[in-house]
């Protein structure tokens, strides 16, 4: 089995349908010759020339846009916005665009598009360039929101993103492209919808994304020393939620925490928490524990970066306080 | 060949005013084309004027007039292909007649039937945006797929004077400029963005300098002429099809009727310069025209209207036919693979409705 980062996993995905589907092509700002800002289509261009690896203007309105153009007559873009933070200049594209063209067209029209990008903090960019704004789209009807956090998930996820016949937003997260692990030697495609679960535990559930998955993989360590066993349940694609895999694990170990690492008022928790206590009210033992940032503009300064989002710390407290109930 | 009026900067005409200024002609339009032209502005005309009377009567919602703009909706797409994408406004609205779609589909879409959602597929006429110029980089991205497929198919965006003032027009254009792609960008400058007029919406003199920035031509026709519409349309059809990439077409025209059916312009707008722009508008000028070349009698003129109401009559019927939509479309046409929930959600659909 090949080892593989989480970043070359992006681009073995991408690799592998661009070499087997004439209409999948890339496109975003500075993908080419530089690679992307985080180095995951390098040497794509050597590969598959200016045309189907293609630099476009700053333009994130219209990078998604074009790609709703290219997609709507058969073709499966696949866009890159440099940083979550900008697809804020693109929401009209996503939200009213790309999500309604299908309902819009009575069902007919089919928008195959794949809207990648990445944040995170860790790194102390400050308040416009590390948010994690996934929340906002698993709202909007009509899209699909994956969010990875291993190299097989996000090699086999985006896979399956690409030959979605929806728009699907797929996040990646900055601090997450260096790591690596033994991946199949066939790209094993991973259905949308589908949770993972990371590790089995019998006394409560972390639903954790992205990088706080590895968070509340550290935590679970830490709470076997102190004899509680932690499972840890990344739904993997947000949008749609794997509604019965949650249900299922929580009613088996009757405690659940949310660990996100968007802020966490008003956000994607909250509707773990809710779908939760809709379905497994009667098993809970406790309140569901939330998990996330402070309501705060991410700070420049590292130390109080650090304050405000969340790591394995913030999740074994957060398992110690359900536990203790 | 066209000619050119100084007194209005580069405003391409052929139609001349049967007076001082003559009449001009396009080269490879035959008396066939030119009647076929006339056909398609009686048609556009015919299903506005009736569209109107259809929502004053309740029958619609609604309605974008589009009155006086038929010839640069006629006079363009007559220098398309079927292969090539219109993606219209809200102000081209009935543009897939002019493709063969039937009356009836358009009028059920100003309905809120589903069966008015055309697949823009089968007619390569794209849906219809309410957000102004979202629709240009949609535009911008079918003719950039178009030509990396290496297909000669190229794409029209229409929009108003109001819709260069948005991002998206900006981003859709300076995109497809970039990437050489096949995309006409046709603005039908009426004038006026609902209230506000062009004086408020650019500083520019001219719509078509914006072209400049862009790195393209920019070209100025009066939009009240069919053949000048059509002539400046083919012309950057040629370029877009030669790999030269997009053109910007200004057509001018003066809105002579509301914004749309819930606007009442008197608020704003000068009564003396609209009854003056209906003297001058489009379909009088071009049956004034073929006229004066012989090749439109009383009879003629008056057997295409009759083909035009009729095919009304006939559309307005079928639509007020269709039975009402099943509502799981509303759930069924919103993802192509619908998530586990939908099933609740229809259920519960079903349960308020009292299946």
């Amino acid at each position: 089995m090949p080892e593989l980062s989480y970043r070359e996993a992006v681009r073995d995905a991408l690799s592998h349908a661009m070499r087997e589907d004439d209409d999948v092509f890339i496109m975003g700002e500075d993908i080419a010759e530089m690679g992307g800002s985080m180095g995951v289509t390098a040497g794509m261009l050597d590969e598959f020339g200016p045309d189907r690896v293609r630099n476009t203007p700053i333009s994130e309105m219209a990078i998604v846009g074009a790609g709703i153009g290219a997609a709507i007559q058969g073709m499966r873009p696949v866009v890159e916005v440099m940083y979550e933070d900008f697809t804020t200049l693109a929401m009209e594209q996503i939200v009213n665009q790309a999500a309604k063209h299908r309902s819009m067209s009575g069902g007919q029209l089919k928008v195959p598009l794949t809207i990648r990008t990445q944040g995170g903090a860790g790194w102390s960019p400050g308040a416009q360039h590390a948010q994690q704004l996934e929340g906002w789209f698993v709202h909007v009807p009509g899209l699909k929101v994956v969010f990875a956090s291993t190299p097989t998930d996000v090699r086999g996820l985006l896979w399956s993103a690409i030959y979605d016949d929806n728009p699907v937003m797929f996040f990646e997260h900055r601090t997450l492209y260096g790591i690596k692990e033994e991946v199949p030697d066939d790209l094993e495609p991973i259905p949308i919808g589908k949770a993972r679960v990371h590790r089995e535990g019998e006394d409560v559930t972390v639903v954790a994304t992205g990088r706080l998955v590895h968070e509340a993989l550290a935590a679970a360590q830490e709470a076997e020393g102190e004899g509680v066993s932690v499972e840890v349940f990344d739904p993997r694609t947000l949008q749609p939620l794997d509604e019965d895999g949650l249900v299922a694990s929580v009613k088996k170990t009757n405690r659940c925490v949310v660990a996100h690492e968007a802020v966490t008022r008003m956000g994607f928790g909250a509707e773990i928490a809710a779908v939760v206590q809709e379905k497994a009210f009667d098993w809970l033992d406790a309140p569901i524990e939330r998990v996330g940032a402070k309501f705060a503009p991410l700070p420049f300064a590292p130390v109080m970066e650090d304050y405000v989002v969340p790591d394995a710390a913030d999740v074994l407290e957060a398992i110690r306080r359900t536990v203790g109930r | 060949m066209a000619q050119v009026l100084p007194a209005e900067r580069d405003l391409r005409r052929v139609i001349g005013d049967g007076e001082g200024v003559p009449d001009g002609e396009v080269e490879g339009l035959s008396e066939d084309d030119l009647l076929e032209l006339h056909r398609r502005l009686v048609q556009l005309r015919t299903y506005d004027e009736r569209s109107l009377v259809y929502h004053r009567q309740g029958r619609i919602g609604t309605y974008a007039i589009f009155w006086n703009h038929e010839a640069m909706q006629a006079g363009s797409v007559y220098a398309l292909e079927r292969e090539d994408w219109i993606f219209p406004s809200y102000r081209e609205s009935a543009i897939g007649l002019l493709r063969g779609m039937p009356a009836s589909t358009v009028l059920s879409w100003w309905r809120g039937h589903p069966t008015g959602w055309w697949n823009p597929a089968d007619w390569n006429v794209a849906s219809i945006c309410v957000p102004i110029g979202t629709h240009v980089p949609h535009a911008a991205g079918l003719a950039w797929g178009k030509k990396l497929r290496g297909e000669s198919a190229c794409a029209v965006a229409y929009f108003g004077d109001g819709a260069t003032s948005e991002g998206a027009f900006h981003e859709g254009a300076n995109f497809a400029a970039v990437m050489r792609a096949p995309l006409i960008l046709f603005c039908n400058n009426n004038q006026w963005a609902i209230s506000t007029p062009l004086e408020a919406q650019t500083a520019a003199e001219t719509l078509a300098d914006k072209a400049v920035g862009y790195g393209i031509p920019g070209v100025r026709v009066d939009g009240a002429d069919v053949l000048a519409v059509y002539e400046a349309t083919r012309e950057a059809v040629t370029r877009a099809r030669a790999g030269d990439g997009p053109t910007f077409i200004e057509a001018v025209t003066y809105r002579a009727a509301p914004h749309a059916t819930a606007d009442d312009p008197s608020a704003y707008i000068d009564p003396a310069r609209v009854e003056e722009e209906k003297e001058r508008e489009c379909l009088g000028r071009y049956e004034a025209y073929l006229r004066r070349l012989g090749l439109l009698s009383d009879e003629a003129a008056e057997a295409v209207r009759a083909e035009a109401l009729e095919r009304m009559r006939e559309g307005i019927a079928q639509a007020e036919a269709e039975p009402a939509p099943d509502p799981a479309l509303l759930f069924s046409h919103a993802l192509a693979s619908p998530p586990a929930s939908f099933d609740q959600d229809l259920a519960e659909l079903r349960r308020v409705l009292g299946g």
